[in-house]
């Protein structure tokens, strides 16, 4: 990035003030226009992305789903871009969008979390503190007009209670039982609605159900999608009932389908 | 500089003669005429600064500064199962004016007391006001009392290792609720603090520690007004004979389980008042230790270079 200050890198520091300066002897304006040193290159568009993540909450807990390609445009460049983590104990963290930003606050996130547990006093951050955080970053960065292009989902335990709450790219957050990104707004949404209406109290083994019938679906709609897809619960059930639940075999487009199911708390 | 450091450090040999109380002779009559010297009052040589080292590893500025802990009104802090409650004597500087505020509000989880010099306590409660503050902003949650305690110290370390500062002069008493209950801190000019479960600090306040000390098992299970009677029985007994606490010169605060940290106005603190009234003065027979017990000691009248004995600045004597 470009410095704004003026008379910096590629001029040298001028022998006299309000003239024209030693390596600029012919440019008379008023020597602010240094051309080179007025503008700042901000990043514009993602490059490698990932496309729509799905949020779900159910009974005792939330699960997060993604599937794991890095796009390059419209090619499908890496196949292995895992962009669902484990933040702690209580929270999971989804992000689409562009990969080298979720790369890069993941992290920054990382570093938190050690500190954090370096203190060893007993606390550790909760989901809805992690995403007001997360807000105050990616807001922070739109407002210098450089944001972070992603949108994230933030699940966990708070206080026991299911948290899911997301955030994108300009900062706008806000949280809900069931969420999604990209096309999953326009394909996914509706049909956790639908069933969560049918359904209102999900177990964990019915959200786990609808999250792979939305990525099927998604799979058939959105060009930018992958059979090969992360899903993680964070709920109160241990790991071992969560791996002896989960079914390996899906629909015969999505064979690919592989479930990596890590779970959380006690 | 050179003066008393070399005088006694490196030059033995030239050591003052007669080193009396305290005052010790300027150097120049050491080297020069006969006349009576210039005094210049030193406690010894190695108080000059807060980053002196004296030969028995003390700092005694760090020292002096706790000393003005126990200049302040004196503060009670204790707590049970949910709440934490602070009680505070307030003194008024004059006839004509009003009781000095002890109680101050950091958030909605915490507050603190006060002993010592009020100025800096003012801004060590906005530097922690606006830690609690930060937290809420970034992370929508409150900031957790350990932590907050954590960078205080911190803060006020910094105090007791560079020469271009001084120590706080000011011991808090922190009262804060959160996920891990109630808590009672204490801090120190010396920068150390105490997570406690009860205590008192400030002028006479050795008789509050004693009351404490004895009630100390009744004071988990007890119910919130209890624990604040207990508190005020503590503060009662730092007074002298011809004082009673009265609605003037006591503040109470609490905070706890579903409860913002509160400082009570006259009428809430004339409720708990009378809940203590008519009661006798101290438990036993009048507590005779009146007086706080160590002042700062004078440098002993010879020996050379040695050092005063100030209270360990750990303890809150």
């Amino acid at each position: 990035m470009a410095s704004v200050v003026s008379g910096s890198l590629c001029i040298p520091a001028r022998l006299w003030q309000n003239g024209p300066s030693a390596s600029c002897l012919f440019n008379l304006s008023d020597g602010l226009a240094d051309q080179n040193t007025y503008f700042a290159q901000r990043s514009q568009a993602p490059i490698t992305t990932g496309t729509s993540v799905l949020g779900i909450t159910f009974e005792g807990g939330v699960a997060i789903a993604a599937d794991i390609l890095g796009s390059y445009g419209s090619l499908a460049r890496f196949r292995n871009c895992p962009r669902i983590m484990h933040v702690n104990d209580n929270i999971i963290l989804g992000a689409g969008g562009d990969y080298a930003d979720y790369q890069y606050l993941k992290d920054v996130i990382e570093q938190k979390i050690l500190e954090e547990e370096c203190l060893d006093d007993g606390f550790s951050i909760k989901p809805k503190a992690l995403h007001c955080w997360l807000t105050r970053v990616m807001y922070n960065r739109r407002s210098k007009f450089d944001p972070f292009w992603n949108n994230f989902i933030v699940g966990g335990l708070q206080d026991d209670e299911p948290f899911l709450g997301t955030v994108d790219k300009l900062g706008t957050a806000y949280v809900d039982r069931h969420i999604a990104t990209g096309y999953g707004a326009y394909m996914a949404l509706p049909l956790m609605r639908e069933e969560v209406e049918r359904n209102p109290i999900m177990t964990k083994d019915a959200a786990q159900k609808l999250l792979v019938k939305c990525l099927e679906v998604l799979y058939y709609r959105d060009s930018r999608s992958f059979p090969k897809v992360k899903l993680i619960f964070d709920c109160l059930m241990s790991l071992q009932s969560l791996l002896s639940t989960c079914s390996f075999s899906f629909s015969p487009y999505c064979q690919l389908f592989y479930l990596f199911l890590i779970s959380a708390t006690i | 500089m050179g003066g008393p450091h070399s005088r006694y450090g490196l030059n033995e040999e030239k050591k003052s003669p007669l080193p009396l109380l305290g005052i010790e002779f300027c150097s120049s009559v050491l080297t020069g005429g006969n006349q009576w010297p210039c005094l210049i009052l030193f406690r010894n040589q190695y108080d000059s600064d807060v980053t002196v080292w004296s030969p028995q590893g003390r700092l005694h500025q760090v020292e002096y500064a706790m000393e003005a802990v126990k200049l302040g009104s004196a503060t009670v802090g204790l707590k049970n199962k949910t709440h934490a409650v602070l009680i505070a004597l307030k003194r008024a500087s004059s006839e004509l004016s009003a009781h000095q505020k002890k109680i101050i509000p950091i958030d909605t989880h915490i507050g603190i007391t006060i002993a010592g010099l009020t100025a800096d306590a003012r801004i060590l409660s906005r530097y922690m006001r606006t830690e609690c503050l930060n937290h809420k902003y970034a992370h929508d949650a409150l900031l957790p009392v350990s932590r907050l305690i954590t960078m205080l110290g911190n803060k006020m370390q910094a105090c007791t290792q560079r020469y271009d500062r001084r120590p706080y002069g000011v011991g808090l008493l922190v009262a804060g609720y959160d996920d891990q209950g109630p808590h009672v801190y204490q801090t120190c000019p010396s920068a150390n603090y105490f997570d406690c479960k009860a205590m008192a600090v400030g002028s006479r306040s050795q008789s509050a520690r004693t009351y404490l000390e004895k009630h100390l098992e009744e004071f988990v299970d007890c119910d919130t007004d209890e624990l604040i009677k207990h508190g005020l029985r503590a503060l009662r007994d730092t007074l002298p004979n011809e004082v009673e606490l009265n609605t003037k010169n006591v503040s109470i605060g609490i905070v706890g389980r579903n409860t913002p940290f509160k400082a009570f106005d006259e009428e809430g603190t004339a409720q708990y008042l009378r809940m203590i009234e008519g009661e006798e003065k101290r438990g036993g027979p009048p507590d005779t230790t009146g007086q706080d017990p160590t002042p700062p000691q004078p440098p002993p009248a010879d020996d050379g270079p040695q050092d005063p004995i100030p209270a360990v600045a750990m303890e809150t004597e």
